[in-house]
């Protein structure tokens, strides 16, 4: 038979606010174990919350960049369990009332573009870290992580398929990464994602079963888990037998989700109103403060590139990618590159450059500035393509200028045509033979001649006039 | 012999400090030598911190030397409910569980009494966690009741209140969730605030029900109240719910006088089920301020027959999860030779809280429970708001309510410990206030025949604790009797 998969996708993103969502402590848990901690974060008796208004701004930002309604008043809950890792056997998070709801994000899908629901985005705060095997056989927790604010994003289970999910969260981090709230490393942590899949007969529109899938930790994990659980839900139902509720996990070595805990085996969270906190009111002001300071989101800066730029589909997305390429790229062009040509540099050998280097192009030490200047040497005619291509990696290294790279080492083009004109004639003298064929008519033997003078030059001579003189020289003589 | 500095009440001890007429030393050491004379009696302390209070009163003493102004609170003796954190001393909430925990921090009543000059005595008893209306539930000692040593002294605050009724501290803080502050002062015949919700910092105040929990003192006399609510009142970074309001200076506002004042009597607290003895002491207290120029009206507070239910659904419910952190992971009693976390966690708690305590988080996690929340905690939510409007209705026709504090005097022990129900009556006439956030005072209204003090409550607006105040002093000063002191010498 054939099915559609229903996939609902749940994304907790942890938000790089400096200090903690309910108390002063740094965000920071790679520093030593527990030193990020007091009394708050590590549950003690007596201890309060009180929520990091940064972190309510950094959660309006991600709602409104997801199209989201901004609750004008919204609380916060008690999530009840417990766990060694949870400081007060209850997790402070939102249940009925999120801070943003009802919105939508676009993904681009086999050419089409598909808007995904999103149901939710709420508020909450993240667990100690329990760290097994320490000494003979104790098991230590580490609070460094307890509190670091997170923001759970639910969609609707509008996506169909491993590819929709995996542009999903492609799109998401996208924008993510363009507000500046998160870094969105899967194998950190800092992005996780759960799936909820169920299937149903093609063309039904009841929800069959679902599954949800838990503790993958790439999105290439996550497109193959799908992947995988569609086709095991598929398997059973073609059989005749039915999916078990239930979560799952996904174990990466064997490629395989299996079953962590049954629907009966569900906790009941016994949700109630965090008493220790006060409503959170985000009134007009404080929205529209926020929807102002919001950056040009991926897909409009998409589309800009390809009108104001004239760039392809292509290399506007690459372009776009992230929202430090898309800056930098602007920047360059500001500085009075020609866009198509800043676009190839970037693309091309910049980022080959960078990719070696393990850098961002956040990080990049040649200012855009100076790349602008570098393609302006080689517009004018100072230094040629090939020279910029091999200059380019020390004006990375360095951060120098290409101008003054091309001055200390002395690799200006050589365009003086008396000079071009007798290196010319030696390589002509030099090499009768091919010179004799290009006058019978086979053009191809040019290159040679050519390639002889830019050798005599170390490639410092100007290829075009190199070409225009030897052409000149050889049809003379005729 | 030295002097009985510790029947002397606060302001009278600052205005001696001032005036050079003793030393803070010698006004700790008074009231350690009473503690040392009666306390085996009255077990109103779990700790005594003899050497700390000394130390502190001779560093008051060499600031005032100096000429230095050392605070509000210089050199007055105050002693702290278990359930505060401290880093002085131990903070257990009388509970087993937390067994020589020792907090990090000091709570931020602790921390600005402290920065104001007070002497810290030590620890007192109370119920565990504060559920109680006997401090019968404390797993360290009895207090017993200083005007009866074969009664109560009411709870949660046991310890808190009978140690200003015994001379045996100037002030004292507890807590008061349903009543643990305002029915332990009528039951030992001192003075006890239940401030408006959000007035003091919950911070370092070991949490028992969050929405219904504030920190409140005890007191000799009014004036010493003025004086520590000025100190504790006003707004903390580190409690949320505190409010933002600026605070008065209390002791300028105490002899308005309480003419033109209205004063409700709630009609539903004066029913057959109130002593008799109790209701003409209260009355008796009316007409002082009828004498005075204030108006006794009826109002009507419709919603009260609900009160205990809700209050119990309410205040159990927010005690499972604050009380869920008490697992034997990280502090206080861990049980041994467990089989894994899930058995540790189970037998931590059988093992390290006593019954009301497993009781009330029981419940709590009840009413929470999927299927039961509706039915119990929302409708209970909804309940509470009827029960706030019922105050504020009433106060539109009244500045101040007056009720009985508590429907009995302190009582024998054991009398209650075998119905729960029974026990939670106790509180019937404290707990709406704690409900409807708005603020309490329970001052001493007089003695029974057996010789046992009768509080008199007074309610106000949220925030209004002036008015509250300006009707207590007013009372006091006109009240015609003198309380006497327990007899204990």
């Amino acid at each position: 038979m054939e099915y559609e998969a229903v996939i609902g996708m749940e994304v907790h993103v942890e938000i790089d606010t400096r200090s903690k969502v309910f108390c002063a402590c740094s965000t920071r848990f790679d520093a030593p174990p527990n030193t990020n901690v007091c009394p708050v974060c590590l549950g003690l008796p007596g201890a309060m919350p009180v929520l990091n208004r940064a972190m309510v701004d950094a959660s309006v930002a991600v709602g409104l960049a997801l199209n989201c309604t901004i609750s004008r008043w919204s609380k916060l809950d008690r999530k009840n369990y417990f766990y060694p890792d949870m400081a007060k056997n209850y997790q402070i998070s939102q249940y009925d009332l999120p801070l943003c709801h009802g919105g939508w994000i676009e993904i681009d899908i086999a050419g089409q573009t598909k808007r995904i629901g999103i149901t939710r985005a709420h508020m909450e705060e993240d667990t100690a870290r329990n760290v097994h095997g320490i000494g003979s056989n104790e098991s230590g927790i580490d609070f460094n992580r307890s509190g670091v604010p997170l923001l759970e994003i639910v969609t609707e289970p509008d996506l169909r398929s491993a590819e929709e999910v995996h542009a999903y969260l492609v799109a998401l981090k996208q924008i993510l990464g363009y507000l500046g709230v998160s870094d969105c490393n899967m194998e950190e942590g800092s992005l996780r994602a759960e799936a909820n899949v169920s299937l149903r007969p093609a063309g039904s529109s009841v929800f069959g079963t679902k599954t949800e899938i838990k503790n993958v930790a790439s999105f290439s994990g996550v497109y193959k888990a799908i992947q995988y659980e569609v086709a095991r839900q598929a398997g059973i139902l073609d059989e005749g037998g039915a999916v078990v509720q239930a979560t799952r996990g996904w174990d990466a070595d064997r490629g395989v989700t299996f079953e962590q805990r049954s629907k009966e085996e569900a906790h009941d969270y016994r949700y109630f109103p965090e008493p220790d906190l006060v409503p959170v009111v985000v009134d007009e002001t404080w929205e529209q403060r926020i929807r102002e300071s919001l950056p040009e989101l991926p897909r409009a800066r998409y589309r800009r590139f390809r009108e104001s730029y004239g760039l392809s589909d292509h290399d506007a997305g690459i372009l776009t990618s992230t929202r430090a390429m898309a800056d930098y790229f602007e920047q360059t062009v500001a500085a009075g590159a020609d866009a198509k040509k800043a676009a190839n540099w970037i693309m091309g050998d910049l980022q080959a450059l960078l990719t070696e280097a393990a850098l961002d192009i956040g990080q990049c030490p040649l200012q855009p500035a100076h790349l602008a200047d570098m393609v302006a040497l080689i517009d004018s005619g100072t230094i040629s393509g090939k020279i910029a291509k091999e200059i380019l990696p020390e004006m990375l290294r360095t951060g120098k200028a290409a101008k003054a790279l091309v001055k200390e080492k002395g690799l200006a083009q050589i365009s003086d045509e008396g000079q071009l004109d007798a290196l010319a004639r030696q390589v002509v003298e030099a090499h009768p033979g091919p010179a004799a064929d290009f006058r019978a008519g086979k053009e191809k033997a040019l290159g040679f001649l050519v390639g002889q003078v830019m050798k005599a030059t170390r490639g410092q001579a100007n290829p075009q006039m190199v070409n225009e003189i030897l052409v000149k020289l050889l049809t003379e003589g005729k | 012999m030295e002097k009985q500095y510790c029947r002397l009440t606060a302001h009278e001890i600052r205005d001696a400090l001032r005036a050079g007429d003793v030393t803070a030393e010698a006004v700790a050491r008074s009231y350690l030598d009473r503690i040392a004379r009666v306390d085996d009696r009255v077990r109103a302390y779990v700790d005594v911190w003899r050497d700390y209070a000394l130390e502190r009163a001779g560093k008051i003493d060499a600031r005032l030397a100096k000429g230095e102004d050392p605070g509000a609170l210089a050199g007055i003796p105050i002693a702290l409910k278990d359930v505060l954190c401290t880093t002085v001393g131990r903070t257990e909430c009388c509970s087993k569980i937390l067994k020589g925990y020792r907090s990090p921090y000091d709570a931020t009543a602790v921390r600005t009494m402290r920065e104001a000059g007070a002497v810290f005595l030590g620890k007192t008893n109370m119920d565990e966690f504060a559920m109680g209306s006997s401090t019968e539930n404390s797993t360290v000692q009895m207090t017993r009741n200083p005007w009866n040593l074969a009664c109560v002294p009411g709870g949660s605050s046991g310890g808190a209140a009978a140690a200003v009724a015994a001379d045996e501290a100037a002030i004292a803080i507890g807590s008061d969730t349903g009543g643990s502050v305002r029915q332990p002062a009528a039951l030992c015949g001192c003075l006890g605030l239940k401030p408006t919700y959000g007035r003091v910092s919950r911070y370092g105040l070991v949490a028992f029900a969050s929405s219904l929990d504030q920190i409140g003192p005890f007191t000799k006399d009014v004036e010493d109240m003025a004086l520590i609510m000025n100190v504790l009142f006003g707004k903390d970074p580190m409690d949320a719910t505190s409010a933002d309001l600026e605070v008065p200076d209390f002791t300028r506002c105490l002899d308005a006088g309480v003419s033109g004042l209205t004063v409700g009597l709630p009609k539903e607290y004066f029913t057959e089920a109130l002593n008799a003895e109790m209701r003409s002491k209260v009355e008796g207290a009316v007409a002082v301020l009828e004498k005075l120029g204030a108006k006794a009206i009826e109002v009507s507070l419709p919603h009260t027959p609900y009160a205990i239910a809700v209050y119990y659904i309410i205040c159990t419910a927010e005690a499972s999860a604050n009380l869920a952190r008490f697992d034997g992971v990280r502090y206080g009693y861990r049980a041994s030779n467990v089989a894994d976390v899930k058995d540790m966690y189970h037998r931590t708690k059988s093992e390290g809280f006593g019954p009301e305590v497993q009781r009330r988080i029981m419940l709590g996690t009840y009413v929470l429970s999927s299927g039961y929340y509706d039915a119990y905690y929302l409708k209970a939510q909804k309940v509470r708001a009827l029960i706030r409007r019922d105050f504020e209705a009433a106060f539109e026709r009244c500045d101040v309510i007056l009720t009985p504090t508590s429907p009995t005097p302190a009582f024998k022990f054991g009398e209650k410990t075998a119905d729960p129900l029974e026990m939670y009556l106790s509180d019937i006439y404290t707990i709406s206030v704690n409900l409807a956030g708005i603020p309490g005072l329970s001052i001493p209204c007089g003695l029974t025949a057996r010789g046992l003090p009768v509080g008199l409550q007074i309610l106000a607006k949220p925030f209004a604790e002036e008015t509250l105040l300006r009707a207590a002093y007013a009372y006091e000063h006109s009240r015609g009797f003198d309380m006497g002191r327990p007899p204990l010498d």
